[in-house]
């Protein structure tokens, strides 16, 4: 069964190889296959792994024991991030085989490639092995991102790319930092050994966990570090912009697992070190990013600012650190992945049916089969700003109910409500001006039922989800309290050694 | 020895940040191999700095060499090199696209002085 948790970054990282070697000798729809073959079995891998009863599976690599070797840890926040990370890749590849993918010789090989690093980051125990598989995940998010060309891809790209190289040397240095104090990178024998900091590096150790969330706040792109976000995203191809959703997901995981294991409530003279500084910033980030939404004048760089307003709710059900809290976050963390992707790709399916205007948010041509297509939106628009009845209404109010408990509760309650109305007031706006403001009709193709596809499938995982909320919960719930008592976690991995260690 | 490090380190991280700070792809390119040379450097050094002593535990040495931190700072270079070759590659690719070599694209070359 152990064996088990390598099997998502094996697979992906012999596809993307595969597919590498093979690119000149096998058709283009042969490597279609062979991509769609390797996400559809990462989700039946997810599911496995989600429905065995073991609570924590680690898997040492080399079979070397930690802390001296690196480890893979399957413990139920890893499960339940790799099984989003999978659905959302199978639908965006789904839109992507409708032909985007032929902009480029290696969307298939930098999609695997972007499987494998997100899969690792979720797995690995290691905080230096976390920065290899961000620099992998990256380096395909580059390639992606580029993917199709274009000189508004060419800049958005430099920004990022320059950005995040300058967050990578931030992480080595907190590495080095951790390393040099604590003497251990494993990340839980890290939280065995942060208690027991000499008082002479206890300001060392500081630095480092606060530079650690500086490079996790700038993938989670939290306010201030947010502002490469919209243009990188909104220049992105649809589905390469439906799969980005995840990726600043994978900076709010990093900022809740080390803010759990490392600087969790055990960590003596750390604890708390960013739950101080996770609720704040995460509220400051709903507002600019709600403003965001308001002053967008495409749709897509709409879309790309309500990523950063998911975030900011995101990090501040983190933020508060109850067990309610963090399930509602992992709950509304699926549900704004679906959405936001679903908005990403819905935009592209009406920009290129508008003529010159784009996704631009003016009065245009109305677009064909605007009947299906409005309602697809309307679905959307109340999935992303949390109306009643969907996923984003609950996910929204169960965080909120969760707040009650802390003293800054009337601050969420007040922001939360507010960056809801002005979503609201601003998807309001841009459904009303794409479908009703329009002079004449455009004389494009109708979107098939194919190109819809993935949305539909979307909205009906949203849907989903808010009919099963309860088993759903009841996982997010199990896995929050597993995060918020981190001992099974470091038994898990150091169980082992510590067992040898006594015989 | 330790004060000759610390300031190589901070010398090279100043002018790496400086750098990054201008508005011309090359000096960007420049300030972030900049700063990728202080952090591998600054990497070694958190495992201590010790000369002469081997970096495995034996009995007839007296002490030993970290060897986890040169295993980090070479992953770290090669790692840091294969970003740097990237992002070179797309300032070129930048520079052919947009027309000139300014980091926003921007072809007024007022901010330039």
């Amino acid at each position: 069964m152990n064996q088990l948790v390598i099997a998502p970054l094996l697979l992906p990282l012999l596809t993307g190889t595969l597919l590498l070697l093979l690119r000149d000798t096998v058709s283009f729809r042969i490597q279609r296959q062979l991509n769609l073959t390797a996400v559809v079995a990462q989700i039946l891998f997810a599911v496995i792994l989600l429905v065995s009863d073991h609570e924590i599976l680690v898997y040492a690599l080399g079979n070397w024991p930690a802390p001296s070797g690196i480890v893979l840890v399957a413990d139920r926040l890893a499960v339940w991030m790799l099984l989003i990370t999978a659905i959302l890749a199978l639908f965006a590849l789904l839109s992507a085989m409708r032909g985007s993918d032929q902009d480029g010789r290696h969307f298939h090989l930098l999609f695997q490639l972007q499987m494998f690093g997100l899969n690792g980051a979720f797995l690995t125990g290691d905080l230096f092995n976390l920065f290899v598989f961000f620099e992998i995940l990256l380096l395909a998010s580059y390639g992606l991102l580029l993917h199709g060309g274009g000189a508004r891809r060419t800049r958005a790209g430099l920004h990022v790319v320059a950005l995040n190289l300058l967050g990578s040397t931030l992480f080595l240095f907190a590495a080095g930092l951790i390393y040099g104090t604590l003497g251990t990178l494993n990340m839980a024998d890290l939280s065995v050994k942060i208690a027991a900091t000499p008082p002479e590096n206890l300001g060392l150790a500081r630095t480092a966990g606060l530079l650690l969330f500086g490079v996790f706040a700038l993938k989670a792109a939290l306010m201030p570090l947010h502002l490469w976000l919209p243009s990188a995203y909104s220049a992105a191809a649809a589905p390469v912009a439906a799969l980005f959703a995840i990726m600043t997901k994978v900076g709010a995981y990093c900022l809740l697992r080390i803010g759990t294991l490392i600087f969790g409530e055990d960590a003596g003279a750390m604890a708390n070190l960013y739950a101080n500084w996770l609720l704040p910033l995460a509220l400051a980030t709903l507002i600019i990013g709600a403003f965001g939404v308001l002053s967008a004048s495409e749709l897509r760089h709409q879309a790309a600012y309500l990523v950063v307003v998911s975030v900011g709710l995101l990090l501040a059900a983190f933020g508060l650190g109850t067990p309610d809290a963090i399930s509602a976050g992992l709950y509304y963390l699926a549900h704004a992945t679906f959405a936001t992707a679903a908005l990403f790709l819905l935009s592209e399916t009406i920009a290129s049916r508008r003529g010159a205007s784009l996704d631009r948010l003016v009065s245009g041509v109305l677009i064909p089969r605007s009947g299906l297509i409005g309602r697809l939106f309307f679905i959307t628009a109340m999935l992303v700003a949390g109306l009643p009845p969907f996923s984003g209404f609950l996910g929204k109010f169960l965080v909120l109910r969760a707040a009650f408990v802390n003293p800054l509760w009337p601050w969420v309650m007040g922001i939360v409500l507010i960056s809801g109305l002005l979503t609201l007031i601003a998807l309001t706006r841009s459904g009303s001006l794409l479908f009703w403001r329009t002079e004449g009709i455009s004389d494009a193709a109708a979107a098939g039922i194919g190109e819809l596809t993935p949305v539909i499938g979307l909205l009906t995982l949203c849907l989903a989800m808010t009919i099963w909320a309860a088993p759903i919960l009841a996982l997010t719930k199990a896995a929050a309290n597993q995060l918020l008592r981190p001992q099974a976690y470091v038994q898990a991995v150091l169980g082992a050694t510590v067992e040898a260690e006594n015989r | 020895m330790d004060a000759l490090v610390s300031l190589t380190v901070g010398i090279l991280t100043a002018c790496g940040v400086y750098l990054i700070l201008r508005s011309r792809t090359f000096e960007l390119v420049l300030g972030l191999i900049f700063l990728s040379y202080a952090v591998n450097l600054f990497l070694f050094a958190s495992g201590r700095l010790v000369i002469g002593k081997p970096p495995i535990i034996t009995d007839q040495a007296s002490g030993y060499a970290d060897p986890l931190p040169q295993a980090l700072v070479l992953t770290a270079i090669v790692i840091g090199f294969a970003m740097t070759a990237f992002l070179i590659i797309l300032a070129l690719k930048a520079r052919a696209e947009l027309g000139n070599d300014h980091v926003d694209g921007r072809s007024d070359t007022g901010e330039r002085s």
